[in-house]
């Protein structure tokens, strides 16, 4: 007896082939789409602003005249930003995920804590910058200066340090607690010598991954009510400061009256690319070289 | 030199040390504690300055005037607080970028999950993420200066600063969001189940549609509920290629705000606090925070109400 009727299949299977081929390049044109948008979008920037660069443009203050501008002020200002965020996410993020991962695995709390962070992670940006507005600059009369600004984005990014913390703490491996707690240690001394040294490339990485999040981030600091011409470089956490994608901004909207400001802004972007380049380099080359070691 | 102790005076100086240890051990998941509750702390910090500052815009524009207004015009003496003409730039912003983002994301998850070899995908993954890296503002600059004028030689109607161009490049940036979420939901389906259709005569795409998608898809559906959420949230595109005028229609050649470029508008203006014009900074504010919570909360159930286990 006959399970399967072979003509029947086999005149079907000629189809079958052909369509599962069309379908596999369709899905490969459609990964490639987005590859291609990638590759004109950088082509595009780099060749409009890598003309504007040059030593003038990156030590300069910024300017109403696009000849004079330079981009030295809002690069001060995302590196003080980056001063305010980085130990203060680190601290708050790695805090968090220790508690969460050694201290109170289970119950009601941390589950809540849990959810909540979650929730975090989908606020938008701009709702963060309201609560920025409204408690850091005018509830602690704070103004918008670097610090406003720097909790503002910690709060922002605190999810991302949190969530890379925990899993990197959740790596690691389970014996050399016990070895540690064998060898008489407290669970303090345990999580202090050797889970956080153990875990600290993970938490570097998320931690400089959260900051290039922070300084390409532009929308809670439009928010902060920062002006559009910003002279003065700051010099504290107490000055006022405005940011690379916020001075970009500036540019691009007022690209439709002035001409050249859509190559400041051009050239920015490029600056700015190099930049988050550069970090995102940096906890590449950290996690690649201390992966190995465990 | 270190002084020389005997066997009790050894014991006695280590209880010192040990009660030192055991009251820091007591303070130490306090503080822990402490510092994770910030996390919540936000949240209520969140709630509580929209929550408070939107009561006070419903006491000066009725409930049903901001819902079903069709006309926003924030300033004059003749002030309107109608947040459709938001509501539907925020929806039509949105679906543009769903039309561009759920396919080609989708598209490109199955590639790499079922069709891709292990290099392939370790190339393409990264670069992906390059994609997904590129701060928003970039896109806000390459919609407005590239894009547009690109679509606006296609269509010949299209005006300087219009939702379409913005639509699509938020569509773009949403593009790696889904692929790598879906992927993951895919690639965590066994082996076995493929091997399984494989043997039984099934083609590549035959196993995608009929058993990898159906196993994957709590994972699929919370990507494209996230990648929703997080094209309502997106602020800068639309801020720089949308304008702001606050037109109710649904003709996607013309320029509409969104509910987050209205709140960069409001607050580039110096909206002095008090007036209704700052409290409709915080209505609106909530109107975009519940939309996405309700999207969060929606994907976070899907993920786990039907996730199949195996």
């Amino acid at each position: 007896m006959k399970y399967v009727d072979t003509a029947q299949v086999q005149k079907r299977m000629n189809l079958r082939l052909t369509t599962n081929k069309l379908a596999k390049s369709l899905f490969f044109l459609s990964t490639m789409f987005g590859l291609i948008v990638l590759v004109v979008l950088i082509y595009r920037v780099f060749s409009q602003g890598i003309q504007w660069i040059d030593l003038q443009f990156l030590t300069g203050k910024l300017s109403t005249f696009a000849e004079n501008a330079g981009v030295m002020g809002p690069l001060l200002g995302s590196f003080w930003l980056m001063l305010v965020v980085a130990p203060l996410t680190m601290f708050l993020g790695v805090g968090t995920a220790i508690y969460l991962e050694e201290y109170a695995k289970k119950g009601r709390i941390p589950s809540f804590i849990q959810t909540n962070i979650a929730n975090l992670a989908g606020v938008p940006s701009i709702v963060f910058g309201l609560l920025g507005l409204t408690v850091f600059v005018k509830g602690f009369s704070l103004g918008n200066v670097v610090l406003a600004g720097g909790l503002t984005m910690s709060l922002l990014v605190l999810p991302i340090v949190v969530v890379a913390s925990q899993e990197s703490i959740r790596a690691v491996p389970q014996y050399l607690r016990e070895a540690s707690y064998g060898m008489g240690a407290t669970k303090w001394q345990t999580v202090k010598n050797v889970v956080l040294p153990a875990s600290l490339p993970g938490i570097l990485t998320g931690v400089i991954l959260s900051l290039s999040r922070a300084i390409g981030e532009t929308a809670p600091l439009v928010v902060l009510g920062i002006p559009a011409l910003l002279i003065p470089f700051p010099d504290s956490i107490f000055d006022k400061f405005t940011v690379m994608p916020l001075q970009i901004y500036y540019w691009t909207i007022d690209s439709a009256l002035t001409k050249e400001y859509a190559n400041l802004a051009a050239g920015a972007i490029v600056v700015l690319l190099m930049l988050l380049f550069l970090m995102n380099s940096i906890a590449i080359i950290i996690r690649n070289k201390y992966q190995r070691r465990l | 030199m270190e002084k020389k102790l005997n066997i009790n005076e050894m014991i006695q100086e280590n209880r010192k040390t040990m009660n030192f240890t055991r009251i820091w051990e007591k303070i130490i998941p306090k503080i822990l504690l402490a510092i994770a509750i910030i996390s919540i702390l936000t949240t209520v910090g969140i709630l509580s300055t929209l929550l408070v500052e939107t009561i006070a815009f419903f006491k000066q524009v009725p409930f049903l005037d901001f819902f079903t207004g069709t006309k926003l015009k924030p300033l004059g003496a003749d002030a309107q607080f109608g947040v459709l003409p938001l509501l539907t730039g925020t929806l039509i912003s949105t679906v543009i970028a769903m039309i561009v983002a759920i396919p080609i994301g989708l598209m490109t998850a199955v590639y790499l999950s079922e069709y891709a070899s292990d290099r392939i995908r370790r190339t393409f993954k990264p670069l992906l993420e390059i994609l997904a890296g590129i701060p928003t503002i970039v896109y806000g600059f390459f919609a407005f200066t590239f894009v547009t004028p690109l679509l606006r030689s296609i269509i010949p109607g299209l005006e300087p600063t219009n939702i379409l161009s913005p639509g699509i490049v938020m569509g773009v940036m949403i593009i790696p969001m889904v692929a790598s979420l879906s992927e993951d939901a895919m690639s965590s389906v066994p082996s076995e189940m493929r091997q399984g259709a494989s043997a039984l005569g099934a083609t590549r795409l035959e196993i995608t549609f009929k058993i990898v998608i159906p196993a994957a898809i709590s994972g699929i559906v919370a990507s494209f509920v996230l990648a929703i959420s997080r094209a309502i949230g997106e602020t800068m595109i639309v801020t720089i290629a949308s304008g702001s005028s606050k037109n109710f229609t649904f003709d996607v050649t013309q320029s509409m705000q969104t509910m987050t470029a209205y709140i960069v508008e409001v607050t580039g203006g110096e909206a002095p606090a008090g007036s209704t014009l700052y409290y409709s900074l915080y209505a609106v504010a909530m109107t975009l925070f519940v939309f996405t919570l309700i999207m969060n909360l929606i994907a976070q159930y899907v993920s786990r109400r039907f996730r199949e286990e195996y």
